[in-house]
């Protein structure tokens, strides 16, 4: 087991920088996922760890050892690869045995091995056909597999599941979840995928052009998002935000007034859609609701706050119609309130 | 790229149910077509071959083998120089397969997984190195080949050969290597392999169906090879330079015998390593 020290590490594609001094550490046993959309500079810190990539800067120290200059093989992990890169011309048996073997483990421990990683992903009715008649989902499960039996201390997944259709996505994530849970292994997760990310990892890092914009649980990161980029990423639907003008230490939205973290400056209100509640009189902030779309589980409607565009869920129960304006109650303390200028949050005071 | 990196050829439809019989009846007439046409002239050739002096001449001909006998081949090959330079050929030929693949898959493969610079200039100028016509080569060749004591040998001739080769063993070798994800050697350094390793364990059996069409086109340029084996040798002639040479003062089963001979070793080397041509991994070769 270790755990991984990422200090300050740059990385350059010619005058493209890719990563940005990028500093983060994750803890034994740790399940941290890398979330962001493409071309943030996931999949590059990622491959920096694996040893894929060189970085142009900085140190990668996984258990206390440096392994900046070493080759992947001498950095002691595993990785799941985006499209699986199970070897086609390898049985399962002997795909998942690659590893052990290149560590010149003995016969019977291989097969140990191997039967204890298969049974873990279900595959061990597989081991001897060839990836060539697996499904998708089978060799997903290979390449984990593959990656459990060399026991790693660190295990790094590239976008494992995107391959993968909706459903089996959902199964697979489950099982995963439980299966890394029982392996213990620090494992880096590379996701453009939120949900993901929220139901796999202990923290998520956000990352957004090249930079790490937060770095927290997933609630904390769902709920007091560092910056604007993370509060509109993360959220389905992402979360609101409303220009206003504080004066005072306060805001004025329609004839709610809200106290603000500044006195007088030019500020975005952050509103979670599930924050807002309709106020049975009308009163509070006004929203102009314009497209209700009935969801199941709750309604989301579509509208719009003082002009500006803004998504508000209720319960499935509540009588809304198109074209209404009704009033928000929010609860100031679930606010978060975003510097206009620098697009960062507020410290709450 | 693809989740299943290299393209395989499906296989045929088997079960006789699924295909109607008039679709089936079709696909059989268009192999014993392929077949005839690709087998009757060779077996014109090897009747003329085996049947002797009064085989050739006899009209009308028969379609069935009739005093058939290895001893007009026999004949043939015993014939001062035929032999020798049936082995010249051989020798010229696998050396040929030897430095082609040896030069062009690494150069193939530098193509296909580094960007490097002026790596468009060298695809053109490998490319290039087949727009000189060789018969303007031909004299500045010859003298430098007496220079290096390369005249007269099938190494000389297997260097020029390797020349003609060269191009598309790259780019066949090139395209190859684009086709093995790069993720499968990168899997392969994470699980423990040096490059080398990775390429030996990995790459190299993915490649082998590619790199055996890329022997084989080696081979029978090689083999086929007469302008530059004619003037690049004079005592250890390759069989085509010799054939050229003498078969039109020869009588006409001796041509039949030459043609005959100049057939089978690229026959006999395409089904050599043909299970590598057509082979699926996952659904064993046959």
């Amino acid at each position: 087991m270790a755990d991984i020290v990422i200090d300050r590490v740059a990385k350059s594609f010619g005058d493209f920088q890719a990563l940005k001094e990028v500093s983060l550490s994750v803890g034994d046993g740790e399940f941290v996922a890398l979330l962001g959309p493409s071309g943030c500079g996931k999949t590059t810190l990622l491959r920096i760890i694996a040893g894929l990539e060189t970085q142009s800067s900085g140190r990668v120290v996984i258990g206390g050892r440096d392994v900046s200059g070493l080759a992947p093989r001498e950095r002691g992990l595993a990785m799941v690869f985006q499209n699986y890169a199970v070897f086609p011309h390898m049985t399962v048996f002997e795909n998942i045995a690659f590893g052990l073997r290149m560590q010149k483990v003995g016969q019977v421990e291989v097969k140990r091995q191997v039967d204890r990683a298969a049974a873990l992903l279900h595959i061990d009715q597989y081991l001897d056909r060839y990836p060539a008649k697996l499904s998708g989902g089978q060799r997903q499960r290979v390449a984990v597999a593959r990656a459990l039996a060399v026991q790693p201390a660190v295990l790094l997944m590239d976008e494992p599941l995107s391959n993968l259709d909706a459903l089996l996505r959902l199964e697979m994530r489950t099982e995963l979840k439980a299966v890394l849970r029982e392996a213990g292994t620090t494992t880096i997760y590379v996701t453009h995928d939120q949900t993901e990310a929220m139901g796999l990892a202990d923290r998520i890092a956000v990352m957004y052009g090249g930079r790490i914009d937060q770095i927290g649980t997933p609630l904390e990161v769902y709920a007091t998002p560092a910056t604007r980029f993370v509060g509109g990423f993360i959220g389905n639907p992402p979360m609101n935000f409303i220009k206003v003008k504080a004066s005072g230490g306060q805001i004025r939205v329609g004839s709610a007034s809200l106290p603000a973290p500044v006195r007088d400056a030019e500020i975005d209100l952050g509103l979670r859609g599930e924050d807002a509640a309709l106020s049975a009189d009308g009163s509070g902030i006004p929203f102009d609701v314009r497209v209700v779309e009935p969801m199941g589980s709750h309604l989301l409607l579509t509208g719009a706050i003082e002009g500006q565009l803004a998504r508000i869920v209720t319960p499935p129960t509540a009588r809304v119609q198109a074209g209404e304006r009704v009033g928000l109650t929010v609860d100031p303390s679930r606010l978060t309130w975003i510097d206009a200028a620098t697009g960062r949050a507020i410290a709450r005071t | 790229m693809t989740a299943t990196g290299i393209t395989t050829p499906r296989p045929a439809p088997t079960s006789g149910i699924a295909v109607p019989s008039a679709r089936r009846f079709l696909l059989w007439t268009g192999i014993v077509v392929l077949l005839i046409w690709v087998l009757l002239p060779i077996y014109f050739v090897a009747l003329g071959a085996f049947g002797g002096r009064l085989g050739v001449f006899r009209w009308p001909k028969s379609i069935w083998p009739t005093d058939v006998s290895v001893a007009p081949m026999m004949q043939f090959l015993g014939i001062e120089g035929v032999f020798s330079a049936l082995i010249n050929s051989l020798i010229a030929a696998g050396l040929t397969v030897l430095f082609s693949v040896l030069l062009g898959a690494p150069a193939g493969y530098a193509l296909a997984r580094y960007a490097f610079r002026g790596q468009t200039a060298f695809r053109l100028m490998v490319l290039l190195t087949r727009a000189f016509p060789l018969a303007i080569l031909a004299l500045p060749l010859t003298v430098s080949f007496i220079r290096f004591g390369l005249y007269d040998t099938p190494f000389g001739v297997s260097l020029i050969h390797t020349v003609l080769a060269l191009p598309f063993a790259v780019l066949v070798t090139q395209s190859l290597f684009m086709g093995i994800p790069r993720e499968y050697e990168e899997a392969a350094w994470v699980f423990g392999c040096t490059r080398l390793q990775a390429f030996m364990k990995v790459v190299l059996p993915l490649a082998l169906p590619g790199l055996a069409a890329t022997a084989i086109f080696a081979f029978v340029i090689s083999w086929n090879e007469v302008f530059a084996a004619s003037i690049l040798t004079v005592r250890e002639r390759t069989l085509t330079a010799y054939l050229l040479k003498v078969l039109s003062e020869s009588p006409l089963h001796y041509r039949f015998a030459g043609g005959f001979i100049l057939i089978i070793p690229s026959v006999l080397f395409i089904f050599a390593v043909r299970r590598y041509l057509f082979a699926v991994w996952g659904i064993a070769s046959k």
